[in-house]
């Protein structure tokens, strides 16, 4: 049906964005690439020169190195796992009859809207806060030693954050895909004896897993960069506790302003960051048949 | 409606904004979010009013971001800031690579010769100066005399660490929400660091040994750590890991401690009775010693006002600059908001003003500690870098964060003090192999 | 007799979706709530806070101490240019996937997703210094072309997902009908994916709006966003409770009350194709 001359078009059409893109990745890639074998510190104008891979060495011999690694893996898998089975209930409790359903909805939500830094700002003052927060009042009145989220669960505060502002996505994309099931299928299912938790089982989830699918894609994307709240609340301690891959090379690389290696960081990133992608994309290529 | 079009047209014609035509000059200013900065912000109006030619552009951000984004924007000619806000430590450094211009040619009523000698050469390079300081501080401790009555704790006016422990102890009532002492725990080399570093410097400790070797395996500086954590566990307030200047001011305030030991600059925020609970019954007393070292931390800090040498807008950067470090200024916020609130911690003519003297209770401390800080001899053993509660190198930024941040691992009950000494010791030896001090 | 079990069933739903709901949104509400008190009244304890005078000081402060006029115009500004410029590359991309797809189709859309891994951080010295020498620093142009191409795989993928739902008999109908590419394109695909470009331009904007790495460290003033104000409230008036919430709401009160009012749109847009 394509003809040549579509074909073309479509080439055509299609180069802008394919060039953007490619102008973008490879030109602050081929950047980083060249510094990352420099000795380049910003605060030091006129002393680079050629190192090999001494920044690659010091980088991954770091031990906050595979700290590091690790709690970018545990943020990004506990935010699914949290987002994932979360959304899942509560998409299903919105999908019942209700009365203010459309309120409901609009209360869940609002976290989505919420810019990062100041999601990170309000839990950790207003919340968190071991003296004035509110969780503090709360344990106080119930007699209660006040905990300090940030100082003795730094990683699992910041993954209750990062939850809160994805649940609602997670959320409205099962919701989306519950009120497309066939609901003569489940109604049958019912007639039959198939008890609730085998409906949910057997015909619910088979019909959620693309939904699911495109849900941990999107957020393994945004997730696996996490910053702002990790600077806002933790700083990325105490210690290396709360320290991801993307937070450990902007300390390496803007606080110490060692942009050789902070770029030596960045590519091992890069690299890993596309490991994640090629397995995702596999994943992804199996359920949605693009 | 207009402003509608505008918009509008500002997303379709991109870039064609930039520039909006007109006879002033902007000057964009960066500055730190902390009191006195905000207060300069409120005083513009009579800024305005003497220069109507030139128009301020404030950039306020959190103290860590503001030292990132003009480093960044000074070392790669960015030239986005025309006044920055930056501190001691960044002065001499940058000066001396030629980045910032120098203040040679101060006009005669400035009285260059009132800036605080410690202040002076602390801003100066071979003799010329590269930054006007804004406000300056040391260290003192600010206690609460009702409490420290109640307790029958007397601090005296030069206490060592071990009365400082045992009135921590007296003063605390947990049940009540009132913690003995107050101090620093929030990671960063200005953060806890720079109060880890002064009282190790009061154990007779020091970063480095004459061939830049990190110390922290030393005696001294176990004693001073291991005591620091001791304080905080048994008397400090919960969560103190992420407790800076600005947590502990807040909980001070509140009446939540009984000691607090920081900047001489706090003083003017505790004692102000529209903010402090506690304005009435603050006490002062010099930064401990531990006995036999003969040395009180010798903390000197100050934030600054520097041109980059880059600027296209230099008269009216200096404008700017003159005026906000000006004998006026002080005299400006005084009539506005009264004496207590001047700026401290640059000028001799402050301090010989007695309606100063009168007004803030705490002025002849903090002139005195300011005086007596040596930042080229920090601790009572010999060093090979120059800075009181920092190392003047431009690496210590982040060595002394990446230490600061074992030392807050440590105060949140993650490891123990040996732990956190041998990790910085490791960490510390390793960037100073990478940046080529030792061999 | 089933009524009544619905109808009871029905109330329960309720109950529990309201406390979850009510549960979600409690740290926006209580902002809200502490925007409106003083600083001394907003860190006393929660019942005493909340049972204190109501008073507009913190806004008042908020709006004397920053140019929030002139953030949020910067925020709109850059959210809807980039969503704008986005789309004009996006659609015909999108278009010519669905459309007249090749084997590489499905390589191509894998590979532009990959490019948003990229860690912002890696390759922010390099992007700050070729801005400086492009002269692109605090403009919105630069900040435009920036966030435009960060978002630029979502929108592609979104608007594929959308045309591929779009009958392809219909196209080749408007074909028969002597209609060029242009046409087919602007008369018959365009009207048919309004609803999905609608999805698409509102979750861009939220992106665009919340975006906080590139906006902070490639701005300063004129081009600077209502992330570059909050910035300036962190730290040392992060204990300022009430000025914070004053300044927090001020920071999201216009994304959110937009995407309230167009959630159904939003949410159609969502699906990624991911439903059917």
């Amino acid at each position: 049906m394509a003809t040549k001359h579509s074909r073309a078009a479509a080439r055509l059409m299609i180069s802008p964005a394919v060039l953007l893109l490619l102008g973008w990745m490879i030109v602050p890639l081929a950047m980083t690439l060249y510094f990352s074998f420099l000795r380049y510190n910003l605060l030091m104008p006129g002393m680079e020169e050629w190192t090999g891979l001494t920044n690659y060495e010091f980088f991954v011999t770091d031990p906050a190195f595979f700290t590091a690694l690790l709690n970018t893996l545990l943020l990004v898998g506990g935010v699914l796992l949290i987002t994932v089975i979360g959304g899942t209930l509560l998409a299903l409790l919105l999908d019942q009859p209700m009365f203010g359903q459309g309120i409901v909805r609009i209360l869940v939500i609002a976290p989505f809207f919420v810019m990062p830094t100041v999601s990170a700002l309000v839990w950790k003052n207003m919340f968190l806060n071991p003296v004035n927060g509110l969780f503090a009042h709360i344990a106080g009145f119930m007699g209660l030693p006040a905990y300090d989220f940030l100082g003795q669960a730094p990683l699992a505060s910041i993954i209750g954050i990062v939850a809160w502002q994805w649940l609602p996505f997670a959320t409205l994309i099962l919701l989306t895909a519950f009120q497309s099931l066939d609901q003569e299928q489940l109604e049958a299912a019912e007639m039959d004896g198939a008890s609730a938790l085998s409906r949910f089982w057997y015909i619910m989830l088979p019909h959620l897993a693309r939904a699911i699918t495109v849900v941990i894609l999107i957020q393994t994307i945004f997730l696996l960069s996490i910053f702002a709240e990790i600077l806002v609340t933790t700083n990325g301690g105490p210690g290396v506790a709360s320290t991801n891959l993307t937070y450990l090379i902007y300390v390496q690389s803007l606080l110490q302003f060692d942009v050789g290696g902070g770029s030596a960081g960045g590519v091992i990133a890069i690299i890993l960051a596309n490991i994640v992608a090629i397995f995702l994309m596999r994943m992804i290529g199996k359920n949605l048949e693009a | 409606m207009n402003t509608t079009i505008r918009a509008l047209m500002g997303a379709c014609a991109f870039g064609a904004l930039v520039t909006a035509a007109a006879a002033e000059t902007t000057i964009t200013v960066a500055t730190v979010n902390n009191g006195d900065m905000v207060r300069m912000q409120s005083m513009m109006d009579a800024f305005n009013e003497a220069h109507p030619d030139i128009k301020v552009e404030w950039v306020t951000l959190e103290e860590n971001i503001l030292r990132q984004r003009v480093t960044q924007d000074i070392a790669t000619k960015g030239g986005q800031f025309d006044v920055m806000t930056i501190g001691n430590y960044e002065v001499p450094i940058w000066g001396e690579r030629g980045w910032l211009a120098p203040l040679s040619d101060l006009p005669a009523d400035y009285d260059v010769d009132d800036l605080l000698p410690a202040m002076r050469g602390a801003l100066s390079v071979d003799g010329t100066l590269y930054a006007a300081p804004f406000y300056g501080e040391s260290a003192m401790i600010m206690y609460r005399t009702d409490l420290a009555e109640k307790a029958g704790v007397d601090m005296g006016e030069m206490p060592n660490w071990a009365t400082v422990k045992d009135a921590a102890a007296k003063m605390t009532d947990k049940d009540n929400g009132i913690y003995g002492i107050c101090l620093r725990g929030k990671p960063g080399w200005g953060e806890n660091m720079a109060f880890i570093s002064a009282m190790a410097n009061s154990y007779g400790a020091r970063w480095f040994d004459m061939n830049w070797e990190p110390e922290f395996d030393t005696a001294p500086w176990q004693d001073a750590f291991k005591d620091y954590l001791d304080l905080m566990t048994n008397y400090g307030p919960p969560g103190a890991s992420s407790n800076g200047f600005n947590e502990n001011l807040s909980l001070f305030q509140q009446g939540k401690c009984g000691m607090w030991i920081d900047a001489t600059v706090a003083a003017g925020f505790v004692t102000d009775p529209a903010e402090s609970t506690v304005a009435d019954n603050v006490g002062y007393a010099v930064f401990p010693n531990k006995e036999g070292v003969d040395n009180h931390g010798n903390w000197l800090w100050s934030w600054n006002l520097a041109i980059p040498a880059s600027t296209e807008k230099m008269d009216a950067a200096k404008t700017f600059v003159e005026w906000a470090t000006s004998k006026e200024y002080t005299a400006l916020v005084a009539e506005k908001q009264g004496w207590r609130a001047a700026p401290p911690g640059t000028r001799t003519s402050l301090y010989e003003n007695a309606d100063y003297t009168a007004a803030a209770p705490f002025a002849k401390l903090t002139i005195d500690t300011i005086n007596e800080a040596t930042p080229e001899t920090p601790s009572v053993q010999e060093t090979p870098y120059v800075g009181a509660q920092f190392v003047s190198i431009p690496e210590f930024q982040g060595i002394g964060t990446a230490v600061g941040q074992v030392f807050s691992a440590a105060l949140a009950g993650q490891m123990d003090a040996d732990q956190a000494l041998a990790a910085a010791q490791a960490l510390t030896d390793r960037e100073m192999k990478k940046a080529g001090y030792i061999k | 007799m089933a009524r009544a079990i619905t109808n009871r069933r029905k109330t329960i739903n309720t109950a529990v979706a309201w406390a979850i709901g009510i549960a979600i949104f409690f740290p926006i509400l209580w902002i809200f709530i502490l925007s409106f008190k003083t600083e001394g009244n907003a860190i006393a304890t929660p019942l005493k806070m909340f049972f204190s005078g109501w008073t507009l000081e913190s806004y008042g402060l908020v709006m004397e101490r920053s140019n929030y006029f002139r953030f949020f115009m910067n925020s709109v500004i850059l959210a809807v240019g980039s969503t704008l410029l986005g789309l004009i590359i996006a659609v015909p991309a999108a278009w010519s996937m669905a459309f007249v797809p090749s084997k590489h189709t499905k390589n191509i859309l894998m590979w532009m997703l990959s490019t948003k891994m990229l860690p912002p951080v890696g390759v922010l010295v390099p992007l700050v210094l070729l801005f400086n020498k492009l002269g692109l620093t605090d403009t919105h142009f630069g900040l435009v072309v920036v966030l435009t191409l960060i978002n630029l795989p979502i929108i592609v993928w979104m608007l594929y997902t959308y045309f591929k739902e779009i009958p392809g008999e219909i196209l080749e109908a408007a074909r028969m009908d002597g209609a060029g590419l242009k046409e087919e394109v602007l008369y018959v695909l365009t009207p048919m994916a309004i609803p999905g470009m609608a999805s698409t331009v509102l979750l861009n904007i939220i992106l665009a709006w919340n975006e906080a790495f590139w906006t902070l460290n490639l701005t300063t003033t004129a081009a600077a966003p209502l992330t570059q104000f909050i910035a300036s409230y962190s730290s040392p008036e992060g204990l300022f409770y009430a000025k914070l919430s004053a300044a927090s709401i001020m920071a999201i009160a216009p994304i959110l009350i937009m995407g309230w009012f167009s959630q159904k749109q939003l949410v159609r847009g969502l699906t990624f194709g991911a439903v059917k």
